[in-house]
């Protein structure tokens, strides 16, 4: 291969291998013993790495819709890259899911092959002796089949992200302002998973914190950029934290036994230093009916609807993001950052959470915006009409 | 004599960076050799890095080529990968091609990751010139390993390998 012929070196492979929907690329965690070590239930296991990797599929795809649409070159390469990272932590952990559960995951669809064996291979083996790592190319047709059958052959109930993710951006700055919210949310929590119990969890952890590192510095120096730029981009700033703000108390509601209880205050942090530096505004509480709790620089910023990145997504941006906001005003109150919602974890912490967050209307419990019906239409349109399709 | 299985493995490129071989990156945990066959053992730099797939294949490509039939490839995903792996040899070769190496990986102290905004940046050389610094244009380049800079003497942009 020369490294000054893009061309040849994109074609002189002779597999055709490409990470597609059934084109047969191989299992991430190939090679890698399945056991799950004693100690570990199983079904919290599966439903926690079912969460995380929903969220992190959730929000790749969000970012990859970004990809043509963002003001510069250079940082649609960034959001395309970062689209990469949690695209591979979402194989990793909707991997992990299926060899940890068979009961996460959806029968393998009707048209493949009579012989396919159910999406976990893992459950047979379950000692604690390390399992005989099987063939490679034995892992990577259950394994492809696990991350296939979750990412492609569920409906919008039965993800588990949180609603953060499957919001629609009004602009560039309801991007970065997610995104800051998502990879601090996501950096505090993983770096807690580090020492979890399950080693293929944990080191999926420790190598998403350093990734996650990236993605929060790249969505916090743009959040400053803007916030303490010109008037013009300051509102707009302003105006996309206010909108993020309500959107903050679901991640408190973490029905997982295995979910760090101590994030919090970290989370808190960062997002004051962020928007100190970028000289916007915390904002008060969650916006209900009253504008009172946004300053008043921003709530003369209207819903941005200027720049071609706005435009181009307006197609589906309004209705999305209204459902989003109607839903988070009813029903996610309290989404203040001083206070500490999580005192000392365990049981207790999560019982004063429903006091705060009294709500069903959390993604981990399935419950989710028109937005993710919408997303999963465009991200599984191709395996929904050819089931199970090989080539 | 025939090289040893280790010696082939360590002679596969990186199908992104085909400057270096996979033992220069430091994805190449361990080759084990016995009557079973080979089991070359492989540590992704990221999680997402899709050339991933593509390494393995070129690694029993490789093997079988030198006549090594029973191969197998493991992932090993812990300890995870740092760009301190890679070798004084890799480092030279991505000079030698622009490409400016990693300095040594943030050592990781207790309490949470720090968010450092707007400091000055550790000074980087532009790997054509020599000019002992210059400005970041992107923090992501052509791969999630790589950041785009560039030279304020030459003007020349340059990719660095991000330290990780």
């Amino acid at each position: 291969m020369s490294f000054d012929d893009a061309y040849g070196a994109l074609t002189d492979h002779d597999d055709d291998t490409r990470w597609a929907y059934g084109t047969g690329f191989a299992d991430p965690l190939a090679g890698v013993p399945a056991a799950i070590p004693p100690g570990v239930d199983r079904a919290a296991l599966a439903e926690y790495c079912l969460m995380l990797g929903d969220d992190a599929l959730i929000m790749s795809h969000r970012l990859q819709q970004w990809v043509t649409l963002a003001p510069e070159l250079e940082d649609e390469v960034a959001i395309a890259n970062i689209a990469l990272d949690l695209l591979g932590q979402a194989r990793l952990l909707l991997t992990r899911a299926a060899e940890a559960s068979a009961d996460v995951a959806p029968a393998p669809a009707a048209a493949s092959s009579a012989a396919a064996p159910a999406p976990v291979a893992a459950s047979s083996a379950a000692g604690d002796a390390p399992v005989a790592a099987s063939s490679a190319a034995g892992d990577a047709s259950t394994g492809a089949r696990g991350e296939d059958a979750l990412a492609f052959g569920r409906g919008p109930a039965e993800f588990r992200n949180v609603q953060l993710v499957e919001r629609a951006d009004a602009d560039f700055a309801h991007l970065v302002a997610r995104l800051l919210a998502f990879a601090t949310w996501r950096l505090a929590v993983l770096d807690r998973l580090r020492d979890t119990a399950d080693p293929i969890l944990a080191a999926v952890a420790t190598k998403a914190v350093k990734e996650l590192t990236y993605h929060r510095e790249y969505a916090a120096h743009w959040v400053v950029r803007l916030g303490d730029g010109t008037d013009e981009s300051h509102s707009r700033m302003q105006s996309a934290i206010d909108a993020l703000w309500p959107l903050l108390a679901e991640l408190d509601h973490e029905p997982s036994p295995l979910a760090p209880t101590t994030w919090r205050p970290e989370f808190n942090a960062i997002l004051s230093q962020v928007l100190t530096a970028a000289t916007v505004a915390e904002p008060a509480a969650a916006p209900a009916e009253s504008s009172a709790a946004a300053p008043a620089e921003s709530s003369a910023a209207a819903p941005a609807e200027s720049s071609a990145a706005d435009a181009s997504l307006s197609t589906e941006a309004p209705d999305a993001v209204s459902a989003v906001d109607d839903a988070a005003e009813m029903s996610l109150p309290g989404a203040t950052l001083p206070p500490t919602h999580r005192g000392g974890g365990g049981g207790g912490a999560r019982a004063a959470n429903f006091e705060i967050s009294p709500l069903a209307e959390s993604g981990r419990d399935g419950v989710h915006t028109p937005a993710l019906a919408e997303i999963l239409d465009e991200m599984q349109g191709l395996a929904r009409s050819v089931p199970g399709g090989v080539w | 004599m025939s090289p040893s299985a280790a010696e082939v493995a360590a002679t596969v490129t990186d199908p992104e960076m085909p400057m270096l071989t996979l033992a220069d990156l430091g994805v190449i945990r361990d080759v084990r050799q016995d009557d079973g066959g080979v089991v070359v053992t492989v540590t992704p730099t990221y999680s997402g890095c899709p050339a991933m797939d593509e390494i393995r294949a070129d690694i029993r490509r490789a093997l079988a080529g030198a006549g090594f039939d029973a191969v197998e490839v493991r992932t090993e995903l812990s300890p995870a990968w740092t760009s301190d792996w890679i070798t004084p040899e890799g480092r030279a070769k991505l000079s030698a091609a622009g490409i400016s190496p990693p300095g040594p990986a943030a050592r990781r102290h207790d309490g949470p990751v720090p968010l450092v905004l707007g400091a000055p940046r550790r000074s980087i050389a532009c790997p054509q010139c020599g000019h002992p610094e210059s400005e970041q244009i992107a923090a992501f380049s052509a791969t999630a390993c790589r950041e785009l800079r560039r030279c304020p003497v030459c003007r020349e942009p340059f990719e660095h390998v991000k330290e990780i």
